[in-house]
């Protein structure tokens, strides 16, 4: 076993286990939005992040970052949830995000971890970008104006179903997630429509059709369901 | 404009919802020649429905306004039932009914108690100061607590179905989320007593004091008009479906059984250059002679009768007043709305009864089945009409929205010029009970300038008196 300490804590860890994973079974929260277990770590929303004392207080996403031997992690002080915050703001600013109508507000991983973190304004310039939604699918939809690019689709895609439908388009603050990189998503080759992308997604960039303001309501968790039921090889 | 405005006075509006402002043009001799409503706000929700999907669109619209959510909910959903080529459950479309009459209740009771009565109590004279809902809670206690819990009743109706009071996502195209709980029922019924007292006896109230206000009866936009309003298919007062009906002032039916997603064949959209409001007409009496009115006064006026007892006896009363024609003056939108308080109560009472608002099965799912869907609705003040167009896979790509207010725009700038010529001319100042006359005949409207240009705020009142070369003469403030 692995010995750490998280937040001053002595922590065990598994070899192979994340830093996150170490925190998590120790009872200790680090918040995470594109983190999805049973999925692969990404490192792309950057929420987990903690601080290493002895690697010189560098910061590291602790979904992606190994338990080490002797490391001394921060979890939690004021600079980490100012980070925090900083980074949810700049989610907010990005796209489109209202709440007010929004199919998951309610059920939403991104306003409830605004709830959470305290992240009250934006102080950030919205950008307000043109952004198209793709209805063309029988039975989901999906509005790039809501997606946090966290990938959670992406990856539900390709390591749950197996079909690799979904991936990224474009560069920066332009990346699009689209269907055989380029939509509609109805005339997608490789879509199976088993919905497991929309289970996945946090927001409400994903949602099945028909649904109204607040309806939406997602269980990420089947993803881990279905791969713990699986047969092993 | 013909001839030659000497003088422009300015007064922006209170006790309405939204920004408005009233101009006054003077001759050289200081007579009216002319009065205008100005709406100063404009929204866009129009083009910002672009792009969304349909049953999105309850949602969306819904946020227009925070007092009348639920008339854009309602009309929404209507609108999206037509796209997806459905008809809403029987037990949904009561329901939606029933939230509806919590919505006139809370709106015209608002309308009544808060923002109208400290006029019609304390005095079209009285300090300004004192002339509002605190100044009327001083003088008259039990009418000011009344008006609170009257409205409070209408607002438990809406919670009671849609789980919040403002902005209830609660009905959906196809029927509405959740049917009304046995719990829900048991609590509104047990307060339905109290609200029917209060609603007859304001209703008695008005009935007694109106004489008093003859000069104001006569004068705040007392003219000949059309109207119009939805009724039932045998004529009966309509607040969510049915088709429309134009009465003239003789009360003679003009257009009868007109199929309201048809609008645009009988209703035009005139562009003035001085209001983001436009002024909806009668097509076939042209601009500006085909000004109707829409509203509680309209309905009243269009239905052959309500069809519960207590408000049909007003009914009769009302009538009476205006020997069987049509009530012609907007001071009586007060009546008009008190009546109908006492209506959407007797149809609370009977939704209550029917064990049909309990039932699941409230909404009918379906996809996209029709490319344009148009919901039309009575809300508190008037006709409202929610015209979608969507691509294939049901995404707005047009929406036209025609409230309320809009339809009224011509007849509150008749009134408007009507107060004005009465009480202004000759004078070289502006007297303080012809700003809140002025205000009052577009109050009886109960407009909603939000709603009207798709827009929110309170605001101060200020009146300029142009000179011929735009010198102030004169100028008087009021703080909102």
């Amino acid at each position: 076993m692995i010995q750490l300490r998280i937040d001053d804590t002595p922590v065990q860890a598994e070899p192979g286990e994340t830093i996150l994973e170490a925190a998590r079974r120790a009872g200790i929260r680090i918040p995470t939005l594109c983190f999805l277990e049973s999925l692969s770590p990404r490192g792309a929303c950057r929420l987990c992040l903690v601080e290493i004392r002895n690697w010189n207080g560098r910061l590291v996403p602790s979904c992606a970052t190994p338990a080490q031997e002797g490391l001394d992690v921060v979890a939690h002080s004021e600079k980490l949830a100012a980070l925090r915050r900083t980074i949810l703001e700049l989610l907010f600013a990005e796209r489109n995000h209202i709440c007010a109508f929004c199919v998951s507000s309610g059920h939403c991983e991104l306003q409830d971890l605004a709830t959470e973190l305290g992240m009250d304004h934006v102080t950030f310039p919205y950008r307000f970008p043109a952004l198209p939604l793709d209805a063309s699918h029988p039975k989901f939809g999906l509005d790039h104006n809501r997606c946090v690019l966290c990938g959670r689709c992406v990856r539900a895609c390709a390591e749950v179903e197996g079909a690799f439908t979904w991936g990224f388009s474009g560069r920066g603050v332009e990346t699009l997630v689209e269907p055989d990189l380029g939509g509609p998503w109805a005339q997608s080759p490789t879509c199976t429509g088993c919905g497991k992308c929309v289970q996945a997604c946090p927001v409400g960039a994903l949602f099945e059709k028909g649904k109204a303001t607040s309806e939406q309501v997602k269980r990420p968790e089947i993803l881990a369901e279905v791969t713990e039921r699986r047969p092993r090889a | 404009m013909k001839g030659e405005t000497v003088r422009e006075i300015k007064i922006p509006v209170t006790r309405v919802e939204g920004h408005g402002l009233i101009t006054i043009h003077l001759d050289g001799g200081g007579k009216v020649r002319e009065a205008r409503f100005h709406v100063t706000e404009a929204r866009g929700f129009e083009r910002f429905c672009q792009g969304r999907t349909v049953w999105e669109m309850p949602g969306i619209t819904a946020r227009i306004c925070g007092i009348c959510p639920v008339s854009h909910l309602l009309a929404s959903a209507k609108a999206g039932d037509a796209i997806l080529a459905v008809r809403p459950p029987r037990p949904a479309d009561k329901l939606r009914r029933l939230m509806n009459c919590g919505q006139y209740i809370q709106s015209h009771a608002l309308s009544f108690f808060h923002l109208a009565s400290p006029d019609l109590l304390l005095g079209w004279d009285a300090e300004p100061g004192k002339r509002n809902v605190f100044g009327l809670a001083a003088e008259n206690p039990q009418l000011a607590l009344d008006g609170i819990r009257l409205r409070a009743f209408g607002q438990e109706v809406i919670a009671a179905l849609g789980d919040r009071r403002v902005h209830p996502a609660w009905a959906v195209p196809g029927g509405v989320r959740t049917p009304l709980s046995p719990e829900a029922r048991d609590r509104l019924a047990a307060k339905l007593p109290e609200a029917r007292r209060i609603a007859q006896d304001a209703l008695h109230l008005y009935e007694k004091t109106v004489p008093a206000w003859a000069e104001e009866v006569e004068t705040f936009g007392n003219f000949p008009s059309l109207f119009m309003s939805l009724v039932t298919p045998d004529g009966l007062w309509e607040h969510h479906d049915g088709r429309l009906r134009f009465v003239d002032s003789d009360r003679k039916i003009v257009a009868d059984g007109l199929d309201p997603s048809r609008y645009d064949e009988y209703l035009g959209e005139a562009v003035e250059g001085w209001s983001y409001l436009k002024f909806p007409y009668w097509r076939p009496r042209g601009y500006p002679e085909g000004m109707y009115r829409v509203g509680p006064l309209a309905r009243l006026n269009c239905c052959d009768r309500i069809g519960t007892p207590l408000a049909d006896e007003a009914l009769g009363r009302f009538r009476k007043s205006a020997d069987g024609k049509a009530v012609t003056s907007s001071f009586h939108y007060h009546w008009a709305r008190l009546i109908e308080i006492v209506a959407a109560l007797e149809r609370v009472g009977q939704y209550l009864e029917d064990p049909e608002v309990l039932s699941p099965r409230v909404r009918a799912e379906a996809g996209v089945n029709e490319l344009v869907g148009v919901g039309v609705h009575e809300a508190p003040r008037g006709t409202l009409l929610h015209h979608y167009e969507v691509d294939e896979t049901g995404v707005i790509v047009k929406a036209n929205l025609i409230v309320s207010t809009g339809h009224n725009n011509l007849a509150m700038n008749r009134t408007v010029a009507q107060i004005a010529a009465r009480y202004l001319n000759g004078k070289k100042k502006i007297p303080e009970g012809l700003l809140n006359r002025l205000e009052g005949g577009i109050r009886a409207y109960d407009p909603c300038l939000s709603c009207s240009v798709h827009a929110a705020g309170a605001m101060p009142l200020r009146v300029v008196l142009l000179g011929p070369g735009g010198e102030v003469l004169d100028e008087v403030v009021r703080a909102p």
